[in-house]
């Protein structure tokens, strides 16, 4: 048994939040920086360009990359054998969000009910996934997400005959579709089997994943590469202003599912695919 | 074909505008965004007037993060237009000229700017730390409880746009994606 503080929990949260508001990860900011060297749009180009002086000036200047600082969606690993002292974990990732946003001077962007919209003021609550897990530590994987690309994201419950041709059609209609409203460059998160929301949960997920990371299974570490580049024939571009880097990253996660169904999700990023991930 | 405007827009210089005119904007301009829509429609639906003088006038889709201290505001970037479309055209129909936003508009909102004599502009999505810096003030003008939602007034120098709909229902969103598969198919061949 380890004992983990709620205080120290908090103090994480908090120190994320503005983290994954201020800079990208390596992998995000070197994906854009080759994709700068490769355009060959005019206007895709110069938007590239002030895209990577944007990102100079968040990380300098400590002020949030986008202003959408989004929701905050925190994926939880817990260890099963990990005690948490000083009251609950949920509150105590929330005062996190509350301090981080606020300390951080992020957008306050959630409202309390979806009909009658009154914003919470300090940004929370967030979105909250729980998993019990071996061992004694708790992960926390905080991944701030825009809303400019998240209502262009999609479900799409596909028959088993519609097979990996049917992901893959589903996959650049979703694009096509999210075009210059989801800020392209884009990074785009799939899941694939599991049911209803759990595609949807691992579309998520996959979106936390380094994009230097290819799928561990074959198949789908191809399927990631052949989507990446029909996604960017497509010419949508930086912008949407015509140009060859439409996606940064694919990335898809897989799960077992029922024999009468094949459920994909589709879940769109900009190129502020936001998210940071520590082990307490 | 690079131009820089000094605002307010006025009839005459929305016709020199052309879809893809990268633009330098230099004056005042107003946010506004989903909720203050909303609720200018309202205002207007029940006899009450917007709360600031549309003639002429340019709204960005804007809700920044807060100002650090020393600073004029925070991250500035655009917010998607869509969302807006369904309260443009009575806004286009007294006397609004400009918008900035990113993202399609729907086909009324195009006839409506054709019929009034409006712009479209896109700001880069994502760009809100490099954007701020050609704010040089801002200041709450109506519905300060909406928070990051409430219209400012901002005065802007050079702010970088891109001319993506003109008063003559060119959509650039359209022409370039067309334009970029025309040339690089002929480079592949
Ligand atoms: S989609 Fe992404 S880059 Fe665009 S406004 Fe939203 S968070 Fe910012």
């Amino acid at each position: 048994m380890r004992t983990i503080k709620t205080t120290d929990i908090t103090r994480n949260i908090r120190e994320m939040c503005m983290e994954a508001n201020y800079t990208l990860s390596p992998d995000m900011k070197r994906r854009l920086e080759e994709a700068r060297e490769q355009e060959s749009g005019t206007l895709g180009l110069q938007i590239l360009n002030q895209l990577s002086e944007n990102m100079k000036i968040a990380e300098a200047e400590q002020i949030a990359i986008c202003q959408d600082t989004g929701m905050a969606v925190v994926f939880i690993e817990l260890g099963q054998e990990v005690y948490i002292e000083g009251g609950s974990l949920a509150e105590a990732i929330e005062e996190g969000i509350r301090q981080g946003y606020q300390d951080g001077f992020l957008r306050k962007s959630v409202v309390r009910d979806p009909i009658l919209r009154e914003n919470t003021g300090d940004n929370t609550p967030g979105v909250l996934h729980y998993e019990i897990v071996p061992g004694d530590q708790l992960k926390l994987t905080l991944a701030p997400k825009g809303f400019g690309s998240e209502n262009m994201s999609r479900i799409s419950m596909l028959k088993p005959a519609d097979g990996i041709e049917g992901v893959k059609q589903a996959v650049i209609e979703a694009v096509s579709l999210a075009g210059p409203n989801a800020c392209p460059p884009m990074v785009v998160g799939v899941g694939i089997g599991g049911t209803f929301e759990k595609c949807a949960f691992l579309a998520k997920k996959a979106l936390t994943r380094n994009t230097d990371e290819p799928s561990n299974i074959p198949y789908v570490a191809e399927l990631e590469a052949e989507l990446l580049k029909r996604i960017n024939q497509l010419g949508i571009g930086p912008g949407g202003l015509g140009g060859k880097t439409t996606a940064l990253a694919v990335n898809i996660e897989t799960y077992p599912t029922h024999i009468a169904g094949l459920p994909v999700a589709v879940n769109i990023c900009c190129h502020v695919n936001r998210h940071v991930t520590r082990m307490l | 074909m690079e131009k820089y405007i000094t605002l307010p827009l006025t009839e005459e210089k929305i016709r020199d505008l052309q879809a893809g005119d990268y633009v330098y904007l230099t004056g005042t301009i107003y946010t506004a965004r989903d909720a203050a829509h909303k609720r200018m429609t309202e205002a207007y639906e029940q006899g009450e007037g917007f709360p600031i003088d549309l003639t002429n006038q340019t709204i960005y889709y804007l809700g920044p993060t807060p100002a650090r201290e020393g600073q004029v505001i925070g991250s500035a970037g655009p917010t998607t237009s869509s969302r807006m479309d369904k309260y443009t055209p009575l806004l286009l129909k007294n006397g609004l000229r400009g918008m900035i936003g990113k993202g399609k508009r729907s086909q009324e909102v195009m006839d409506a700017m054709a019929e009034e004599g409006a712009v479209y502009f896109a700001a880069v999505g994502g760009a809100g730390a490099l954007l701020s810096k050609c704010i040089k003030k801002a200041e709450v003008v109506a519905y300060e409880d909406l928070g990051t939602e409430a219209i400012r007034r901002l005065e802007v120098e050079n702010l970088p746009v891109i001319t993506v709909i003109d008063c003559q229902k060119h959509n650039l969103y359209e022409t370039a994606v067309e334009e970029f598969q025309r040339t690089e198919s002929i480079r592949d061949y």
